[in-house]
């Protein structure tokens, strides 16, 4: 099988301290399609650095990044959104406060595409929002509710639909249920993998939670200092237990 | 009566300008100090052209455009060059001092010919000061109506968008850089086109006249958010034409209470602080009183 996307010797360095160093070290990765990889690491063991350099907010230093074949690298954040789309950790970070529920989830359905000077269809598309949000007591009915009156869970709810109503080749979620209550937080994880599997997505996921590393997704993958030091398929992933990632700690 | 219709007319005219600033100020989050700039820059351009025997509504259309240029300077500035949003108004405002000397060709001139915008369409046959009322009505009827219909489309919710979240906006594919480029653009335009037609009710251009104009601006947006808050946009809008009419009537108040007029830019300051600080003053008093009825 082909993969979807492959990052070969990544490397991304910084100037610190009067030294160069490298965040990414040499990072080679293969992500096939409907992959669900969880991304364990501590602070500043590059997993956010990762992710930036596949979405292109961040450049890398040297090495390639293929999507489809097609090389990406010099490709900027606008052209790769429209494959590639991110929830962040804080759940300000991916909606619009000022506009309504519904605006912000017709703003991401043109995720990538142009933004034209003709108006924008939002009753057209109540109904399919409606139906998008129907199953979500904390959405449901709040389509016209300012963004900026949603607590946290309803808004990282509401960027992860704007992350996947236009299916995106690949789903990167940058510890997203990190900021949130173990209750919300819970619950954001059940729809995560829910909607992964239902829409057979391909899905880069960052997290600190153990108990989630081992609950979800295929493969386990883990960052030190910028290198990849595990990386397990879902057999092996299934044989894990909470302690033996301590060591990776 | 005279004084209070002129006082109309003027917060009428100035709502224009702070029409010009809500797009930079309140929908992109950026603090444009250009206006101080670009305001004159509409004032010289449209006296001048006029003087030159064009048509007042070309002298507008140009002052529009020239706006629109000193605004593509300090967004370039900005999303180009990497110079903080402040320093790069600020810059453009001080070598729009320069430009404008140039083009007046000296400090201030009076505008002789016939041909304003104020005398002609029949508005010269209203009462005296009527006709800034109804040119002011017509151009924000047809400004807000733009500016409501652009802002309904999808570059429109771009700009909202870029201004709200800049992250999320350019995650989305949203050129944030080519929305900041529009937004600074139109919003000087606007502002340069109010500094025309100020020049033409007053009958003269001065380089100076843009010295608080951006206070003058800010105050009828943050008055008319004061007065009016929670609304939609387009109804914001309309609360900045209000908030523009009640500034000037607060004004004429303090002024014809006898302060010298040589305060007039201390008393607006004092005005724009007073309404800034106003949402924390109420808060304040109403905690305050709560906390009164609770010890009873």
């Amino acid at each position: 099988m082909k993969p979807l996307l492959e990052i070969d010797d990544a490397v991304k360095t910084i100037y610190n301290d009067n030294q160069n160093l490298n965040i990414l070290d040499g990072i080679n990765l293969k992500i096939y399609p409907k992959d669900f990889i969880v991304v364990l690491g501590t602070n500043g063991a590059g997993k956010s650095t990762l992710l930036d350099a596949i979405t292109g907010a961040n450049k890398l230093s040297s090495g390639d990044i293929k999507l489809n074949d097609d090389d990406i690298t010099q490709k900027n954040l606008a052209k790769r959104s429209r494959y590639i789309s991110r929830v962040y950790q804080d759940p300000k970070l991916g909606t619009s406060p000022r506009m309504t529920v519904a605006e912000n989830l017709l703003l991401a359905q043109r995720r990538g595409l142009p933004r034209r000077l003709r108006l924008r269809k939002l009753n057209e598309n109540i109904e399919k929002f409606k139906e998008l949000t129907k199953d979500l007591p904390t959405l449901d009915n709040r389509l016209n509710t300012f963004t900026e009156k949603l607590s946290g869970g309803q808004r990282q709810t509401l960027s992860f639909l704007m992350a996947i109503i236009q299916k995106p080749e690949l789903l990167l979620l940058d510890e997203h249920t990190a900021a949130l209550d173990p209750q919300t937080s819970q619950e954001l994880m059940e729809l995560t993998s829910k909607v992964i599997l239902e829409k057979g997505l391909t899905c880069l996921m960052v997290t600190h939670n153990l108990t989630e590393a081992i609950k979800y997704g295929n493969r386990l993958i883990v960052l030190k200092k910028g290198k990849i030091i595990l990386d397990l398929d879902k057999d092996q992933k299934a044989a894990l237990k909470e302690q033996d990632l301590l060591e990776y700690f | 009566m005279n004084l209070i219709i002129s006082t109309i007319s003027q917060g009428f005219i100035w709502a224009i300008m702070a029409i010009g600033l809500f797009i930079t100020f309140r929908i992109l989050d950026f603090p444009d100090m250009t206006v101080e700039g670009s305001f004159p820059l509409g004032a010289v351009t449209a006296v001048m052209l006029i003087q030159h025997g064009y048509s007042a509504e070309i002298a507008l259309l140009i002052a529009f455009i020239f706006g629109n240029l000193a605004g593509f300077a300090t967004a370039f500035m900005y999303t180009k060059l990497h110079i903080p949003s402040l320093l790069a108004g600020i810059l453009t405002m001080t070598a729009l001092y320069s430009v404008n000397l140039r083009i007046l060709g000296k400090a201030n001139m009076s505008l002789t010919k016939p041909n304003n915008i104020f005398n002609q369409y029949g508005l010269n046959k209203l009462p005296v000061n009527f006709n800034g009322i109804i040119l002011g009505i017509i151009i924000i009827a047809i400004i807000t109506f733009l500016l409501i219909i652009f802002l309904n489309t999808e570059k429109g919710q771009a700009v909202i968008a870029t201004g709200d979240n800049e992250i999320m906006a350019a995650s989305l594919g949203i050129n944030t850089t080519v929305m900041k480029f529009i937004g600074i653009m139109v919003s000087n335009g606007i502002v340069a086109l109010t500094g025309g037609l100020i020049a033409q009710q007053n009958g003269f251009a001065d380089v100076n006249m843009g010295i608080g104009s951006i206070v003058i601006g800010l105050s009828a947006i943050i008055i008319g958010e004061v007065l009016y808050p929670d609304v939609p946009l387009s109804i914001r809008i309309i609360t900045i034409v209000i908030g523009s009419i009640v500034y000037r009537l607060i004004l004429m108040i303090v002024l014809q209470l006898g302060f010298n007029t040589n305060d007039l830019k201390l008393i607006s300051a004092i005005i724009l602080a007073l309404c800034l600080a106003l949402p924390t003053i109420r808060e304040q008093f109403f905690r305050a009183f709560r906390n009164g009825v609770k010890s009873k």
